[in-house]
């Protein structure tokens, strides 16, 4: 299986009045083509600037990618120049976002909106573009009609078929799909969800799906990675990950959903908050709220161990290892 | 009201103006400007103590249009004097230095008169347009549309050809320019608010309606109001010299900006300072008030707070 | 789209009415009397008596306003009414008084139109650098000027101009006429000042608001060039804010070129008025200012029916209401 999506040791800072906010810490994951992979993890975690950072779409002054590299395909991203990035993005690697109502641009008819992408990345004429932009909203279910239409004339739900339409013109190879039905309502979120992973299965497409539920990470996803202030801290298949959670905080996550078996009343959150990324812990980032946490956590930063393909980042693991080792 | 909700009112606003005025010190320029418009507003005060009126306004015509720097004799109330005019005089003889110094009180009250004025008819005007709504509002509203739609300098015209030339009635034209400003931004403020939940929460546990004005209300007009008054004294000076220009304000020999310029017409061929001096002391007013006014609405907007 | 004009014209009409009423109510509480201009100061109570009556100005306020929209019947006095354009003679100058404005006007149409298209052509461009470039040198230059066009009055920068490049560097001439072109080109610089300050700040705040804007940042990710971004999604949409206001800056243009006008000895609407408000002509001015305020109130009727066809959030919903029905989730 190859990788499609290879990042190592990223490091993503923001800067906002005289303070530098640590998005991203030292991040490394991979990707394996053709599958979906889930990144869970709380609003705040960085999940966004990841997905932004692949695209290298950071701005300055706002924020910097400041180390570590990113490889799609084999590509090298942060070393191309800004042509190379334009053509890849839309054609290649493809994004959706949360909002679908602010999305689309106002002025410009839903068709347009399509077909421009096609019309720049792949060599169609004006009308050719056009009629793959009407094909294209039929196939998430919209009228090709309609396609003259504009954006303030569709429903939530449907503006978000327009956004799927749009971000598969080109048969992207991955699309990062950031939280794409966190907006929608459950039922229209069911149909948008059962759509998409018809669209993607057809085309292979390998994708990346941001979210912080995790019922609908188990549902699309193949692979999971939890990510936690700016790291990811486990990751695996989604057998792996749900069946036998490795890190305290993917622990915390399970255990936080409501059991309703049981019938207990009280809900079991994970105490404490997220660290500041302004000020984040010394060691492991999870430390100050880790029900095992060590001596050992809050003075050094753990690093990743492998059990049979299933990452984790804690210094419980390593420790068996270590143990294991000396027998 | 208790006196502790007044305290606290009190405390939380010291709170929010040293946090305002770090916000705002940051904007060099709009604190020159702030500075600026202080000195001005000194020399306005003291302005019997640098120049004497009856000096500012009487002739002497020998002494017709020195170059900025000359001396001469003057002779006035029965003596001769010597007198350096820093800025140069005029066609009548007179310092033109000392005619703008007086100029600046004039200006001054104009300002802060027409904003009072303006500013307490179009807050009363704006809360019964927004509280009362239904045809009330339906009237000030159109009323406020009828004004907007004449272009000022031609209304203010219009009334004070009608009423006659004076003072007051200068005053009056240039408030009625001002007031539908306030009265959108009070309305908006308290339909905005008015049907929210939360003044109905207050409501229902017993808030009186003078308390949902002080908590809710007030705070939301007071930094629009406040910026819009900055800016409206800059507006009332300028529209203040256009009339004075024309001759429909302050005549001469009282020394106005607007018409001292208007004088200087004739002679700016020969002695430019004429035009320069009373024109550079308007551009520099108006631009101070409009800097601060910029400035205090980038330090009060609730957006950018850190 | 129909009824979004009929709408909006139908706005119209009470503003209208208003203007006039309030102009009219001015010329009524002016303290001269017309009849004593008429006849000088030593005329008999009688013949005041019947001037004043022949003048119609016995009758009460309501008769006098109708009559001031719709026309007096009167062999010496008498004339159509401001709905069929015409306010009869001015008691001061004799002349009359439509004919002086339609005589004025189409050259203070010419300045105004002139300042405008200057004001856009130069503010617009400008806005969008600065918005593209924000807090680079080029942008604090650009707000600073933007700030003194604000600042400054227009007559002063009228004689300032005449200073430097009628009187010093001799390059246009001080006195300006339709039909010399170079002579227009200080008083349309004077007169578009402020607006080109104000269009220039105006698009450069919108382009900043929209460039924040998700639909931007799908564009870019879309793999859209940095100028498809700005000209054809940006722009579009920052422009909208930006054609009202230039529609309000003609009021202000017009109300400018008083001024201006008169300093450059500019036969236009504006001189007439600086001349009327000298001989202290109230009905010349008043009808001057009647009839300015009612070509901005037109003007802003365009404006809107304009904004109408460039939005297609307005454009949409007025037209075919059919195509709504079907396709609805």
């Amino acid at each position: 299986m190859d990788k499609i999506l290879e990042i190592k040791d990223l490091h993503v800072n923001y800067y906002s009045n005289r303070r530098t906010v640590r998005a991203v810490n030292n991040l490394s994951l991979d990707m394996q083509r053709g599958r979906v992979l889930g990144l869970v993890g709380e609003t705040g975690a960085g999940k966004t600037t990841l997905a932004l950072s692949i695209l290298n779409m950071i701005r300055a002054p706002q924020g910097k990618i400041i180390s570590g590299s990113i490889r799609f395909d084999n590509a090298d991203i942060l070393g191309m120049s800004n042509q190379e990035l334009r053509e890849m993005r839309g054609k290649d690697i493809a994004m959706i976002f949360q909002d679908p109502m602010t999305a689309l641009n106002p002025v410009l008819t839903i068709g347009e909106q399509i077909a421009e992408t096609i019309f720049k990345h792949e060599k169609a004429s004006k009308a050719e573009a056009w009629s793959k932009a009407e094909e294209m909203l039929e196939t998430v279910g919209i009228p090709g009609v309609r396609a003259r239409e504009y954006p303030h004339q569709f429903s939530g739900g449907m503006k978000q078929r327009v956004v799927i339409a749009l971000s598969l013109a080109c048969n992207p190879r991955l699309l990062l799909a950031d939280e794409p039905t966190t907006a929608l309502d459950v039922t229209i979120q069911a149909q948008v969800l059962d759509l998409m992973r018809g669209l993607i299965k057809t085309n292979n497409t390998s994708v990346l799906f941001i979210t912080h539920s995790l019922g609908l990470v188990v549902e699309n996803c193949d692979e999971v990675a939890t990510m936690y202030a700016g790291e990811v801290v486990e990751y695996g298949t989604v057998e792996q990950v749900f069946g036998n959670p490795l890190h305290p905080y993917t622990k915390g996550l399970l255990g936080s959903l409501p059991d309703y078996s049981e019938g207990s009343p009280r809900l079991r959150p994970i105490p404490g908050l997220m660290p500041d990324p302004t000020n984040l812990p010394k060691g492991c980032y999870f430390s100050p709220r880790c029900p095992n946490a060590m001596p050992k956590c809050h003075e050094a930063h753990p690093e990743n161990s492998s059990i049979e393909g299933h990452l984790v980042k804690c210094h419980q693991y390593q420790e068996n290892l270590h143990v294991e080792q000396s027998i | 009201m208790s006196n502790q909700t007044f305290l606290r009112f009190f405390k939380r606003q010291s709170k929010n103006i040293s946090q305002f005025w770090r916000q705002f010190s940051r904007n060099k320029l709009a604190v020159a400007s702030l500075i600026l418009v202080l000195i001005f507003a000194l020399i306005a005060i003291f302005a019997d103590v640098l120049y004497s009126y009856d000096f500012v306004t009487s002739n002497s015509l020998e002494n017709a249009l020195l170059k900025p720097g000359e001396t001469s004799t003057v002779y006035f109330q029965e003596k001769d004097i010597e007198h350096t005019f820093i800025l140069g005089s005029d066609n009548y003889g007179r310092d033109i230095l000392g005619r703008l110094v007086h100029g600046a009180r004039i200006s001054m009250i104009i300002g802060i008169v027409t904003v009072a004025m303006s500013l307490i008819v179009g807050v009363i005007l704006g809360a019964i347009a927004g509280y009362e709504g239904g045809l009330v509002d339906t009237i000030i509203m159109r009323i406020t549309d009828i004004i907007l739609s004449i272009p000022t300098i031609l209304m203010s015209i219009a009334i004070v050809t009608a009423l006659g030339n004076s003072f007051f009635n200068l005053l009056i034209a240039i408030s009625v320019q001002l007031f539908p400003k306030y009265i959108r931004i009070v309305r908006a403020s308290i339909v905005s608010i008015k049907d929210q939940e939360y003044v109905e929460a207050a409501r229902v546990i017993g808030a009186s309606d003078l308390r949902i004005i002080l908590k809710h209300i007030l705070p939301n007009i007071t930094s629009p109001i406040i910026v819009q008054s900055t800016l409206n004294i800059g507006s009332s000076i300028l529209e203040a010299s256009w009339l004075s220009f024309l001759g429909l304000g302050i005549l001469p020999p009282k020394p106005e900006w607007g018409n001292m310029l208007s004088e200087a017409r004739e002679f700016i061929q020969y002695a430019p300072h004429l035009l320069f001096a009373p024109g550079i002391a308007i551009l520099l007013t108006v631009l101070a008030y409009n800097i601060i006014g910029d400035g205090l609405r980038d330090a009060l907007d609730p957006k950018l707070r850190r | 789209m129909f009824r979004y004009i009929m709408r909006r014209i139908l706005m119209l009409i009470p503003v209208l009415l208003g203007v006039t009423f309030i102009v009219f109510s001015l010329m009524y509480i002016t303290p001269s009397d017309p009849a004593q201009m008429m006849l000088g100061a030593n005329a008999s109570p009688a013949a005041y008596k019947q001037m004043r009556e022949d003048m119609g100005l016995n009758s009460p306020f309501i008769v006098q306003y109708a009559r001031f929209l719709f026309g007096y019947k009167h062999p010496i006095f008498g004339y159509k009414g401001l709905f069929f354009g015409d306010l009869g003679r001015s008691y001061v100058s004799n002349r009359i008084i439509f004919e002086v404005i339609a005589n004025s006007f189409p050259n203070t149409l010419i300045l105004a139109v002139g300042a405008l298209i200057l004001a856009l052509i130069l503010g617009i461009p400008i806005g969008i650098i600065s918005a593209t470039k924000p807090y680079s040198v080029a942008d604090m230059i650009f707000t600073v000027f933007a700030l003194l066009g604000a600042s400054m009055p227009v007559f002063w920068i009228a004689m300032v101009l005449i200073y430097i490049f009628a009187m010093n560097l001799r390059l246009f001439p001080a006195i300006a006429n339709p039909g010399n072109f170079s002579s227009l080109v200080l008083p349309i610089i004077t007169l578009s000042l402020p607006s080109l300050a104000i269009i220039m700040r105006m698009t450069r705040s919108s382009m900043l608001d929209v460039m924040q804007q998700d639909y931007i940042r799908t564009a870019r990710v879309k793999g859209m060039d940095e100028k498809t971004v700005i000209f054809k999604h940006a722009l579009r949409n920052a422009l909208i804010p930006v054609v009202t206001v230039a529609g309000l800056q003609f009021g202000g243009l017009l109300g400018g070129a008083v001024l201006t006008e008169k300093i450059f000895s500019y036969p236009g609407l504006g001189s007439i008025m600086v001349d009327a408000i000298y001989q202290k002509d109230t009905p010349q001015i008043l009808g001057s200012v009647c009839f300015v305020a009612i070509t901005f109130t037109i003007i802003n009727l365009a404006v809107d029916i304009l904004y109408g066809f460039i939005d297609p959030r307005i454009k949409s919903t007025f037209s075919a209401k059919k195509k709504l029905v079907r396709g609805n989730q």
